[in-house]
Formats: structure tokens, C-alpha cells, sequence
């Protein structure tokens, strides 16, 4: 009989061999013979070892009873090399019993104060009695019955609450010019466009709790005397959309929508109307014209939605988290929010914090915090180890903000005077190997497409400024350009209809003010110092550290690597499209990239 | 008014599913955003055929349905193949890694991005951000968000979809 010195059970269950788990297999065996060593360790199949949705593919080593989970191929001559040849355990392979939660919302993190976000994740969005049993509709119930419409705009004044879809404009006061207005009907609308990528707090809202959004407009619509509401959705949420459509017939049902609401002579009902893919449409004149069945194109303003909005009626449009928190100020008191915040920014803000940094996800905090705690407590710091280097808040009209800006409070205007902006909440955490003139290109890209065209410095403007920005990263811009640039910038912001071609400079104007010398770098030494543009950089194998693994040319999307197994490989630089997969994949960092 | 030239006619069960989408919702203010958008969730497309019909049935000109049609980008005038994938472009997803994911996907299908095989099986495109950021870099399959994909990870999904 053979003797086997170890082990090895691979998992060949349905689900893991869906995932490749016979690929896992060969690869083992075929390392095994080429290292010399299928004559010691056995590798065998087996049922079941891990949950697969979470583990798979995987396996186990023993006599040591390591347990290897989601592996690929690509994984199999590192870890043959390390657990096998050297006797090592590969850690980064090893099984983690993670707790799976929700992964975007963990348990309230220090700092934190949920009031928007207190339901989400706790509360079954489908049933209205959860809802119900968390207070919800009490608020509701209180003002029909007890407060007049001027009451609910008074309470909610006091409270200090501003809009949450970026300018911040004060709820109430808005809600009190549409009042005010002597035309009927009047119409409420929810802007649930978040085109901002990077954010969705607005999302998670309409998922996990619409009620709490449909709540809040109905109250909404009493202090104003609107008898209709739309809440305009992207397409690109339809979970958000069915759940929100699931609760306004449960609201129908319970009698909160509808007609003689609470036996009171108030009657409202709503309605959700989904987008179809225009990031123009959250500006709120687009998103009128959208819900009205035409093109997004924003117009002038005055005259304002108050006076003349859906069907050319009175209208308001808050975004969905100003609507989201009114039952919740009318159920503590106006005192209880202001009493949370900053002089001018009262209450609680939610954030979606995405990029390198270790805890993605939303947050809830109340304004004033530093951008430093929002950072590196609550975020927990720069993903692996690296180094901070800019936060882009604002979404693409917004602008960046860097290491002195760290203290700063989070609330309208501290971020306003920075030269960003608050925006919806989106904040995107870049460390030290990204490029800012890329990045600006990117929000440029973005911005330039999404340009409605109706006028011309927007559209123009975008186009020619994206151009430059191309030309830059591209190794061909010239310092002549950088002034164009700033030139072009001003034109656009000066002289656009909309936010869109007003705020579209913002990520240029504040990468050139932060990171001048980059652009310089770009342009005089066509080099990229964070070594992200493509055209700047090369990628390189070292030739002391490659094992001849293979893995990267079978991964290389162009077949520019080539080499023999065990022989060091090497890169051909005019097939090579400068990607980076293969300094992904490799195990053996092996693989470098350069610039200049 | 920008010229409809595309002639081929609707077929029997498109024109009566959109008979049933136009009766159901025309009589809603701003129907015609509902319409288009139920037409391209329940047929899959909206064609030029499909733009004159409704433009017929609804009583207003072509123009404004194309207008409609062409200013959305999630409106497409032709079908797409048996499955989609959609490649997060949104600021999170492409500093995360998902143009690399569409380098990979451009070599495994030997198809461009925005394009369908020529098979049929699978269509390609660019999408915005779908508020899934904190898994980027993330694509949707046929609508599902799949996150955190690992770029050797990958070529097993496009392969499934290839096939299946
Ligand atoms: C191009 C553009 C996009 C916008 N997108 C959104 C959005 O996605 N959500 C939002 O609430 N507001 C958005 N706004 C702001 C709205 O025009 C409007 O100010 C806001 O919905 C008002 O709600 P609030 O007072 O509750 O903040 C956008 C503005 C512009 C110019
Ligand atoms: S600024 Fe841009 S998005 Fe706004 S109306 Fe003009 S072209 Fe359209
Ligand atoms: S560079 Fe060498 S060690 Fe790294 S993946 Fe390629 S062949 Fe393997
Ligand atoms: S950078 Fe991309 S294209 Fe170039 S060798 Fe590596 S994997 Fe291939
Ligand atoms: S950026 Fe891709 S999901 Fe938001």
C-alpha cells in the first residue's frame, strides 16, 4: 500500500462543481506531477464540505485539517507551492467563519445616530404591521387629528430640517411657498432619481422602509394641500420600486391613502413613475417634464415648481430622505432634532461611503462630525494598509477633498466653503494609487454623456474639456492645455442652465487645485505618478520572483504574456494593453507596474 | 422630426401585448413614459415599428415617441440576446476593477462591449451605478447584481452564460 503523507479532500458537491470544482481537481494533480509529489499527497473527492454559497469551491488538507475556501484554479500552484513544497499555510486562502450580515448596513457603528436609517434591516418592508408596531403612522395619526397643516410646516421649521438631494434648501419654507400659492390642485413629488454613483442611502430607504418615505409625504401633503404624489424612481432600482408599490397598497388598505384619510376631509394618493436611465432627470424641472411623459430636459427656473410644476401646478419635490425623517420630527418634537448637528445643519445625515476604505457602506451621523471620524472611525481606515489621499463628495458636480480638509465638520456650508459640496451623500474614498486627472476625465465622461444637449455650453463645454482630459491621460497634453482647461471650466460653470453643466467643472476645478502636479506630471514628464493611465504605464514581471506559474498568462485578456511552465515569463509590451489583471492574480507578487 | 425608416412590421403577439400595455395605461396622465417603459420590460425593445404604433394608438405624432425613445438610455430599438450582463461603469465599480472585468469579457466572447454575440446568447453593455457600491466591482446578470468578482473568478460566469 502507497503511503500518503497528506490528504487533500476537494469538495464535489453540485454547487461546487458548478464553480469548477473537477477544474480544481486536475489543476491539483497536474501541479502535484509536476512538482514530483503525486506519489505523496492524495488528492481525493468528497461530498460537502462547506456551505458552497459561501465556501465554494473547497477543500480540506489533512493531516494539518486546513480548511481552503473559495478557490479557483488560479489559486492552485501558489497554494501547492506554499502548503506542500514549503509546508506553510496560505492564510489568505483559509476558510473564515464570517457571521454573514447585511453588507452594507452592520450594526450601528460608534458615532452613529440612526433615525432615517432606524428601521432598515429590523423591520420586514412588506408588512405594514411592522412598520406600524415601530411607531409608524402614529405621526401621521397625531397631525390629521390634532395639528393643522400650519402646525405640521411650523414644527418641521423649527427643526431646522434642509433638504437632503444637495442644495438644502429648508423643508418647510418650501413647503410653505407651494401653500401659499392660490392654485389647485397641488402635487408632491419624491425625487428617488439618486443618479449620484456612488450613493444609495435613497435606495436602501425605499427597500428596507418605504413606509417610512410614503409616511412622510402624505404628512407633507396635508401642511401643503397636495391631493396627488409621485415618487419618481430609477430604473435601475427595481427592488425598490416593487417594495414601495407593495406599500402603498398596504397604506391604501389601511386607510392612510385615499380618500377622507382618518375620517379627517384630507384625500391623497400616490404613485410611483420610474425613470428610464437619465441622470438628468433628478434635476427636479427634468424629472417634472419625466413624469409629464417627455423628454428630461430641464428648464428655467422661476418659475419655480412651487408655482408651477406637474400639469403646470403648484408642486414640491423633496428627495426622498427630507421626506423619510418627517414623521420621525413630528413624533419627537422639532426640539429633539435641532438638539443633533451644527448651528446651520440639524439633525442626522446618512452617507454612503464606498471606495478603499475598510467598512463600505451606509452610515447614519449626525452633521458636524470630521471628516476624519466619518474616515477613519466610523470607515475604519484606508483598505490594505495604504495611504489616504482624497474623498470625493458631491457626486460628479461635486469636488474633491483632501488631507487639510480632514477636520473640517461635515454640515452645508463647511463643505460648500471647501469648494465641494454636500451633494446627496455619496462619498467616494480614494487612497494613494489613484489618479486624479483620471479620475476627472472619469467624472467628465460621466457628466459629458449625461449633458442633456439643450445647451450649447453644457454640451459643447463637457465635450471639449473630456477631450483635453482624454488627450492628458493619453501622454499628449501640453501645459497650454492645463490653461485651456481652466478656461473652459469657468465658461461652462458660468454660463450652463442646469446644475448639471453649472456643477460639471467641480471635479477638474478641484483636482487642478489639489493635484496641479499631477496634470503636471502628465503633461511635461508623460508620466503617471499614481500609475493608473494606461497609455503612461507598463506592466513588468520580475524574473526572481516569477515561478512560472502560468497563472498569469492564462489570465491575460490579449495573450500578451508568454513563457514556459516554470520558466520565468515574460510580457510583450506591444500586445499588452496595460490592464493589470495579471499583477491581480499573481500569488508570488511577481508582477510590477511602472511609469515614466 | 427625426426620420423613422424602418419598415418590417410588428408580429401577432407583440402587437397584442402592446394593445394590452396602451389600454391598460393610457388613460394615465404622462402615459407614455408607462407604456414605453412596460414595452421594453415586457417585450424587450422598442422598435421603430413599435414607436409608429404606438404613436398611432396614443394620437400623438412619431416625433415625440422617438424623442421619448431616443432621450432614455435604457430604451433600446432592438432586442437583446438570451441573457444581458451589465458592466457597473459607476465611480466605486471602475476604480474597483470592473474595466478590467470588460477586457476579460471582451476576449471571452469575442464580442465588443455594447454589442450581442452572434449567437444570440449574450448582450454586453455599460450601465450606471446600481447602488450596489460597497460590492464593486459589480455586474448585473439578466438584472441580478452580482458583486466583489474576482477577475479570475469571472470567465466562469461569461462561460455559463455562453452556454446556458
Ligand atoms: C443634474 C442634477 C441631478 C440631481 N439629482 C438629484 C437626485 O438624484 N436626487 C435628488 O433628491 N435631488 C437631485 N437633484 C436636486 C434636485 O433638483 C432638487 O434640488 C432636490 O430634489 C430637492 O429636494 P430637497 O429639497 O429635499 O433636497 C439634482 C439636481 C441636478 C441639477
Ligand atoms: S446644463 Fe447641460 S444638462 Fe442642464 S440643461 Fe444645459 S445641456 Fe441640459
Ligand atoms: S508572473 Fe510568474 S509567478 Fe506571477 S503569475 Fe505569472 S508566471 Fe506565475
Ligand atoms: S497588463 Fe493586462 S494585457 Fe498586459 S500583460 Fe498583464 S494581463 Fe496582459
Ligand atoms: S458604482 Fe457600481 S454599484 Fe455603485
Amino acid at each position: 500500500m502507497k503511503f500518503f503523507r497528506s490528504h487533500v479532500l476537494v469538495s464535489v458537491d453540485p454547487q461546487c462543481l458548478e464553480m469548477g470544482a473537477h477544474e480544481i481537481v486536475d489543476a491539483l494533480n497536474d501541479e502535484l506531477v509536476s512538482w514530483g509529489l503525486i506519489d505523496e499527497i492524495q488528492v481525493l473527492e468528497t461530498s460537502r464540505l462547506g456551505d458552497p454559497t459561501r465556501f465554494g469551491p473547497d477543500l480540506v488538507v489533512y493531516p494539518e485539517n486546513v480548511h481552503y475556501a473559495n478557490l479557483s484554479v488560479d489559486d492552485i500552484p501558489y497554494l501547492v507551492e506554499e502548503q506542500f513544497l514549503k509546508g506553510r499555510v496560505v492564510e489568505k486562502f483559509v476558510a473564515k467563519e464570517t457571521i454573514v450580515t447585511d453588507d452594507e448596513l452592520g450594526a450601528p457603528k460608534a458615532k452613529e445616530v440612526r433615525i432615517v436609517l432606524r428601521n432598515c434591516g429590523k423591520i420586514d418592508p412588506h408588512n405594514i404591521e411592522e412598520y406600524i408596531a415601530e411607531d409608524g403612522y402614529q405621526a401621521l395619526a397625531n397631525a390629521l387629528t390634532s395639528m393643522t397643516p400650519e402646525q405640521v410646516i411650523d414644527e418641521v421649521m423649527r427643526s431646522g430640517l434642509r433638504g437632503r438631494g444637495g442644495a438644502g434648501f429648508p423643508a418647510a419654507r418650501k413647503w410653505q411657498l407651494c401653500r401659499q400659492v392660490p392654485d389647485n390642485p397641488k402635487y408632491l413629488t419624491c425625487n428617488a432619481d439618486e443618479g449620484d454613483p456612488g450613493a444609495f442611502m435613497n435606495r436602501r430607504v425605499l427597500e428596507s422602509d418605504p413606509h417610512s418615505v410614503v409616511e412622510g409625504m402624505i404628512l407633507a401633503a396635508y401642511a401643503i394641500g397636495a391631493s396627488m404624489g409621485y415618487v419618481y424612481c430609477r430604473a435601475e432600482y427595481p427592488i425598490a420600486v416593487a417594495n414601495l408599490n407593495v406599500a402603498i397598497e398596504q397604506a391604501r388598505e389601511f386607510g392612510f391613502l385615499g380618500n377622507n384619510i382618518f375620517g379627517t376631509d384630507f384625500s391623497f394618493d400616490l404613485e410611483v413613475r420610474m425613470g428610464a436611465g437619465a441622470f438628468v432627470c433628478g434635476e427636479e424641472t427634468a424629472l417634472i417634464a419625466s413624469i409629464e411623459g417627455r423628454r428630461g430636459e430641464p428648464r428655467p427656473r422661476p418659475p419655480f415648481p412651487a408655482v408651477k410644476g406637474v400639469w403646470g401646478k403648484p408642486t414640491n419635490n423633496n428627495n426622498v430622505e427630507t421626506y423619510a425623517v418627517v414623521p420621525q420630527i413630528l413624533l419627537h418634537g422639532a426640539d429633539w432634532y435641532s438638539a443633533m448637528g451644527t448651528e446651520k445643519s440639524k439633525g442626522t445625515k446618512t452617507f454612503a461611503i464606498a471606495g478603499d476604505v475598510v467598512n463600505t457602506g451606509l452610515i447614519e451621523v449626525p452633521f458636524g462630525l470630521s471628516l476624519r471620524d466619518v474616515i477613519f472611525d466610523v470607515g475604519g481606515g484606508i483598505k490594505d494598509g495604504k495611504k489616504f489621499k482624497a474623498i470625493q463628495t458631491g457626486g460628479p458636480m461635486g469636488g474633491c477633498l483632501v488631507e487639510e480638509h480632514l477636520d473640517l465638520p461635515l454640515d452645508y456650508e463647511a463643505l460648500t466653503a471647501a469648494g465641494s459640496m454636500m451633494g446627496s451623500g455619496g462619498l467616494i474614498i480614494m487612497d494613494d494609487e489613484t489618479c486624479m486627472v483620471d479620475i476627472a476625465r472619469f467624472f467628465m465622461e460621466f457628466t459629458q454623456e449625461e449633458s442633456c444637449g439643450k445647451c450649447t455650453p453644457c454640451r459643447v463645454g463637457t465635450r471639449r474639456i473630456l477631450d483635453i482630459l482624454e488627450k492628458i491621460c493619453n501622454g499628449k497634453g501640453t501645459l497650454a492645455d492645463i490653461d485651456r482647461l481652466e478656461m473652459l471650466c469657468e465658461e461652462v460653470a458660468k454660463n450652463s442652465l442646469c446644475g448639471l453643466g453649472q456643477g460639471a467643472p467641480n471635479p477638474v476645478v478641484s483636482t487642478l487645485k489639489h493635484f496641479r502636479e499631477e496634470y503636471i506630471a502628465h503633461v511635461v514628464e508623460k508620466r503617471c505618478p499614481a500609475k493608473v493611465c494606461r497609455a503612461l504605464i507598463r506592466y513588468e514581471i520580475t524574473a526572481s520572483t516569477c515561478t512560472g506559474c502560468t497563472v498569469c498568462a492564462r489570465n491575460c485578456p490579449v495573450e500578451a504574456i508568454s513563457g514556459e511552465r516554470r520558466q520565468v515569463h515574460t510580457i510583450d509590451a506591444k500586445t499588452c494593453i496595460r490592464c493589470g489583471i495579471c499583477a491581480q492574480v499573481c500569488n508570488f507578487n511577481a508582477i510590477s507596474v511602472e511609469s515614466g | 422630426m427625426p426620420e423613422i425608416t424602418q419598415t418590417e412590421e410588428i408580429c401577432e403577439n407583440k402587437r397584442a401585448l402592446l394593445d394590452e400595455i396602451i389600454a391598460t395605461h393610457r388613460h394615465r396622465p404622462g402615459a407614455l413614459m408607462v407604456i414605453l417603459n412596460e414595452t421594453q420590460k415586457q417585450v424587450g425593445y422598442v422598435s421603430e415599428p413599435m414607436q409608429r404604433y404606438v404613436a398611432k394608438k396614443m394620437r400623438v405624432p412619431v416625433g415625440a415617441v422617438h424623442g421619448v425613445v431616443t432621450f432614455y438610455s435604457f430604451f433600446t430599438t432592438q432586442p437583446r440576446g438570451k441573457h444581458t450582463v451589465k458592466f457597473c461603469m459607476g465611480t466605486a465599480c471602475y476604480v474597483g476593477g470592473v474595466p478590467q472585468l470588460m477586457d476579460k469579457a471582451k476576449q471571452l466572447t469575442g464580442t465588443d462591449i455594447g454589442k450581442t454575440t452572434a449567437d444570440g446568447q449574450l448582450t454586453m453593455e455599460v450601465c450606471r451605478c446600481v447602488g450596489a457600491c460597497s460590492q464593486a466591482p459589480v455586474v448585473t446578470v439578466d438584472d441580478e447584481v452580482v458583486g466583489r468578482i474576482k477577475p479570475n473568478k469571472f470567465p466562469q460566469l461569461i462561460k455559463k452564460l455562453l452556454e446556458g
